[in-house]
């Protein structure tokens, strides 16, 4: 078992440390226990320690670390701010976690062309802050956006509630450099236009979680501030009347910048730690937001308060300055943390289902709650059918765990059924791959495992990910998973704090 | 090298059944020419079960496949090396899913485009590819060609709206990738390297897509500049207002001709000066923002010295104007004798820069070069080679042609673009393709690993041209070091050397 080292590798392990902290200097690498337990764990409900974490400087260290690991038959993994919620930078197999830290920078700002190249390492919104004096922000805003990196983004393909009519980040990316795990070759994909004039390679680097290249600079798109900006909250007696509302905009062909739906039951929880305004005794509330040209944002705040009404809406009310706007944001992107304060377990589901299929999906979740004793929130991007079904649990009950990953696993299955998929933002990562062949059959992954291998053939990168157990690789060294091997937690951990902000 | 002998027909038959369609008549193969290169048989598969049983097939017998739609892109492919089956994929012309109130569709790759955009107007949506020979386009072979639609400017490229796929890979094995919802993480983004791969990967089957709400009233605006600065000076102050049009482009005089000569009814479609560059660009939405665009365009023109300017509120001759542009790549190889055609990827700051070199090209050569610079995209220059053939129709003047490649090479990495070749006459196109590879760096390496991942027996065409060009422009650069081709073109060149044709098999 990592962690562990046998004789034999114990030498090796020492000579690695050995070198890595020659080329990087003695404080950008971790081995002592005390400091790897900080890595073990993201936003995910899942663990994975570690044998060294390195913080490299630059795009030629990554490289050299790269040759370094694979000397010593060490292997690796990239990390950023460790928000993710699939288990994505989690060192499963144990090895060497590469953490992007220091590679912060912001490279380039190019205002004329609407583009920013950036290193890994830069915070989701400080890209915003960067920019925006000049009318400009990123349009991806996953809600761990204060402390996610761009490079975890890249690397999920990461979502938010903004990507509704804006993309998600992989709709934003244009180019990027990488760095290869077979001889850490260093590679530029893409163009700062945008267009390949080959492959897409940027469109498959993206989201490929960490499995394919480390990536070590991003080049990204950066959207106009629109002029107008409405927010509307609508707030409804049930959870049917609010899903309903938000098929029937989709249908008639209304897409809003966001459409988010928050239940009663989440949102009180919520509105007790946050007091954004949510009303107490409802049953369900959709935050709105139609931006882009005055006229065009006039008349559709109107058409979408004319079918909320239809629908049954209590009350639609209009955010009547950034204050107010700002508030109903902090209440939805704080939501996990308020969470948080009721139950020591939270699990985050991120199933997509079509729209139509909101009102249904919604009230089948409900059916699987009380089948299994569990109270499942909601607050997700109901806009784009992209559910995060919340199971509240105790981390020290391992029996209560155990019957929310059935609960889980159960609500994906149905997502499935009416024709969704696994995962909206997240990824797969080491959480959901054992629910991959719910969608794809061996010859799927066959054929995805051919890809992975032109470019990670060792496995040396980020094993035990996105592929289920048995198609993928790397699984000799893999350290249980709590899907696979239910283990009981000795000791109650204190809830990871990475998970206070993540979506 | 292997071909599909009668036996091979007779097999193939046997392990597809009686239903299946398999002709190998002589007359009918030239319709999947290629480059001049025809395939010995053609399959028509009418599942993608029996595609793929004939992908299989092929494997095992050591057959070269070119997966084919309606034959109207296939210039954008590689010229083949072998082609012994052309592998029909319109008869998957099926809807598997159509869900208006999601906004999601899932079509067989054989669906034509226009027959797909016809069946989801009457749900007042479509699918935003506006992309030449659009009514007899299959939407397999458009998104394999990846050729650019006027309307990125709106609604992004099909990277943007692709939401899954099916294909059959290199083993003949039914892959899927993605999913038909509209948010998805799952799996590999395998269905993006799809878009613009022209054969080289896979046999598409299915595509999965987002659909949109059709545009509200349209209308356009089109105002003449004296120069490329000017127009490209008023593109750029309407990319950085709050207008959002569904078009935008910036064509010189050569490439405006596109709406030359075309009158619909009441409403001519204004005249093009030969010294003028143009902005056109369409706009929707109500009373309202109709007005605020024809109104902001026209301030927008007025401070960058435009001329004549023309508000095109008749819905018809919009139209017929759209589909000019839509069809911009068609037009230009109908009506340029050997067209050339190149896409110049660089962000839009720099296509000031880029017209500056295009316009110098164009004065220095005399080569016809019409260009369109699109806001969200890249700059589509056409030109002819028309001069440079003699009488006789031997190409005496490929130097030029391959210093005005070479030109633009320079041109695209000066600014770390790229260049891709569209299309070009079979002559030139190995050497053409050549070249322009050379913009994409490392790329290459990584695209002949993804090649070899989703074929790995090589059996659908090869990425890179087969055989070395009859004339390596190498020689040429070296006998003349700087090779602007400004210079070249005031110089005397030396007589370029035999250019045999490329070996064409038959």
């Amino acid at each position: 078992m990592p962690g562990v080292p046998t004789p034999s590798n114990a030498k090796s392990h020492r000579d690695l440390t050995r070198a890595l902290q020659k080329l990087l200097g003695r404080d950008a690498v971790l081995s002592r226990p005390e400091d790897l337990i900080l890595y073990e764990y993201d936003g995910s409900v899942e663990k994975g320690r570690p044998d060294l974490v390195a913080f490299p400087g630059t795009t030629a260290e990554v490289s050299e670390i790269v040759r370094l690991a694979a000397k010593h038959d060490m292997p690796i993994l990239g990390r950023g701010a460790g928000t993710g919620l699939s288990g994505g930078a989690l060192a499963r197999s144990g090895g060497l976690m590469l953490v992007f830290s220091r590679m912060n920078r912001i490279l380039e700002l190019d205002f004329d062309n609407q583009r920013a190249v950036v290193q890994p390492g830069v915070v989701n919104l400080d890209i915003t802050r960067a920019v925006e004096h000049a009318g400009f922000y990123f349009a991806p805003d996953p809600s761990s956006q204060k402390s996610s990196t761009i490079g975890g983004n890249v690397a999920e393909n990461a979502g938010g509630p903004h990507t509704l009519a804006q993309g998600v980040t992989t709709n934003h990316v244009t180019a990027l450099e990488l760095v290869l795990p077979s001889d850490g070759e260093i590679v530029r994909v893409g163009s700062k236009q945008g267009d390949s004039c080959s492959y897409d390679l940027t469109g498959l680097f993206v989201g490929s979680e960490g499995t394919l290249a480390l990536v070590t600079e991003i080049t990204v798109k950066l959207t106009r501030k629109p002029e107008a900006i409405k927010t509307l909250l609508a707030v409804f007696e049930t959870v049917d009347d609010a899903s309903e509302t938000v098929a029937d905009i989709t249908a008639r062909g209304i897409t809003p910048a966001a459409c988010e739906m928050l239940d009663g039951w989440t949102l009180r929880v919520i509105e007790d730690y946050i007091h954004a305004g949510f009303p107490m005794d409802s049953g369900a509330v959709l935050l709105l937001e139609v931006e882009g040209m005055l006229e065009a944002v006039t008349s559709q705040a109107a058409a979408i308060d004319e079918i909320c009404r239809a629908h049954k809406a209590r009350e639609v009310r209009v955010a009547r300055d950034d204050k107010e706007r700002d508030l109903l944001w902090k209440g939805r992107k704080n939501s996990f943390g308020a969470l948080g304060r009721i139950a020591s377990g939270i699990y985050v589901l991120d199933g997509v289902i079509p729209r139509s299929k909101l009102p249904q999906t919604l009230r089948r979740i409900q059916e699987i709650g009380t089948q299994f004793g569990f109270n499942i929130g909601n607050v997700f991007h109901a806009g784009d059918g992209n559910l995060h079904p919340i199971v509240l649990y105790d981390l020290r009950d391992n029996e209560q765990f155990q019957r929310a990953l059935k609960a889980s696993a159960e609500i994906i299955r149905y997502c499935v059924e009416v024709g969704g998929s696994l995962t909206g933002e997240h990824g797969i990562g080491m959480e959901k791959s054992e629910l991959m062949p719910l969608l794809f059959s061996d010859a799927d992954f066959d054929f995805m495992r051919r890809v992975h291998d032109a470019f990670n053939p060792k496995c040396s990168l980020n094993p035990g990910k996105i592929f289920p157990l048995g198609k993928g690789c790397g699984e000799t060294r893999l350290k249980p998973h709590h899907v696979q091997t239910p283990k009981p937690e000795p000791t109650a951990a204190p809830a990871p704090p990475a998970s206070v902000n993540a979506t | 090298m292997s071909a599909v002998t009668d036996s091979a027909v007779a097999r193939l038959e046997s392990v597809l059944g009686a239903n299946a369609i398999f002709v190998a008549k002589a007359a009918n193969r030239e319709l999947y020419a290629l480059d001049g290169v025809s395939p010995t048989a053609f399959a028509k598969p009418a599942s993608a079960e029996q595609a793929a049983e004939i992908v299989r097939f092929a494997a095992k017998e050591n057959l070269s496949v070119i997966p084919i739609g309606a034959r109207t892109k296939l210039f954008c492919a590689p010229t083949p090396a072998r082609y012994d089956v052309a592998l029909d994929l319109t008869a998957l012309d099926d809807v598997a899913h159509y869900d208006p109130a999601d906004l999601t569709v899932s079509v067989g790759a054989g669906m034509p485009l226009a027959k797909l955009n016809t069946m989801l107007r009457e749900q007042n949506q479509f699918v935003p590819l506006l992309v030449p020979y659009y009514t007899q386009s299959t939407i397999g072979g458009t998104i394999a060609a990846g050729l650019d639609s006027p309307l990125r400017n709106a609604y992004g490229t099909p990277r943007d709206f692709l939401l899954g796929a099916e294909f059959i890979d290199g083993n003949g094995a039914q892959i899927k990738t993605g999913g038909r919802v509209v948010k998805n993480v799952t799996g590999y983004d395998l269905h993006k390297l799809l878009i613009g791969s022209c054969g080289t990967l896979a046999a598409i089957t299915r595509l999965n897509f987002r659909t949109f709400p059709l545009p509200a009233t349209t209308q356009g605006f089109l105002a003449a500049f004296p120069d490329y600065k000017s127009a490209l000076s008023a593109r750029q102050k309407v990319i950085h207002s709050p207008l959002v049009p569904l078009t935008l482009d910036v064509l010189n005089a050569q490439a405006a001709r596109l709406f030359d000569g075309h009158t619909n009814g009441t409403a001519p479609i204004p005249e093009i000066d030969s010294n003028h560059w143009y902005l056109f660009t369409e706009f929707s939405g109500n009373e309202d923002l109709l007005a605020r665009y024809k109104r902001e365009l026209a301030e927008i023109a007025d401070q960058s010295q435009a001329g004549d300017m023309h508000i095109l509120e008749d819905s018809t001759a919009l139209a017929a104007m759209a589909a000019r542009l839509r069809e911009s790549i068609a037009h230009f190889q109908e009506h340029f004798a050997a067209p050339v055609i190149v896409k110049l990827a660089l962000p839009p700051a720099q296509h000031t820069q880029a017209a500056t070199v295009l316009q110098s090209i164009a004065d220095a050569a005399k080569l016809p070069i019409a260009v369109i610079a699109r806001a969200s995209g890249p700059i589509l220059i056409a030109t002819s080679l028309q001069s440079e053939h003699s009488a006789s129709g031997e190409a005496t003047d490929f130097p030029i042609s391959f210093l005005f490649a070479r030109e633009i090479l320079t041109l695209a990495r000066s600014f770390g673009g790229r260049a891709q070749l569209i299309s070009a006459p079979p002559q030139i196109k190995p050497a053409y393709r050549t070249i322009f590879r050379e913009s994409l760096a490392s790329e290459r390496t990584l695209a002949r690993r993804i090649k070899s991942a989703f074929d790995p027996n090589n059996l659908f065409p090869t990425l890179d041209a087969p055989a070395a060009p009859p004339t390596p422009p190498k020689s040429e650069t070296s006998q003349s070091p700087s090779p602007s081709l400004a210079a070249a073109a005031q110089t005397d060149l030396p007589p370029s050397p035999p250019t045999p044709p490329p070996s064409k098999q038959s």
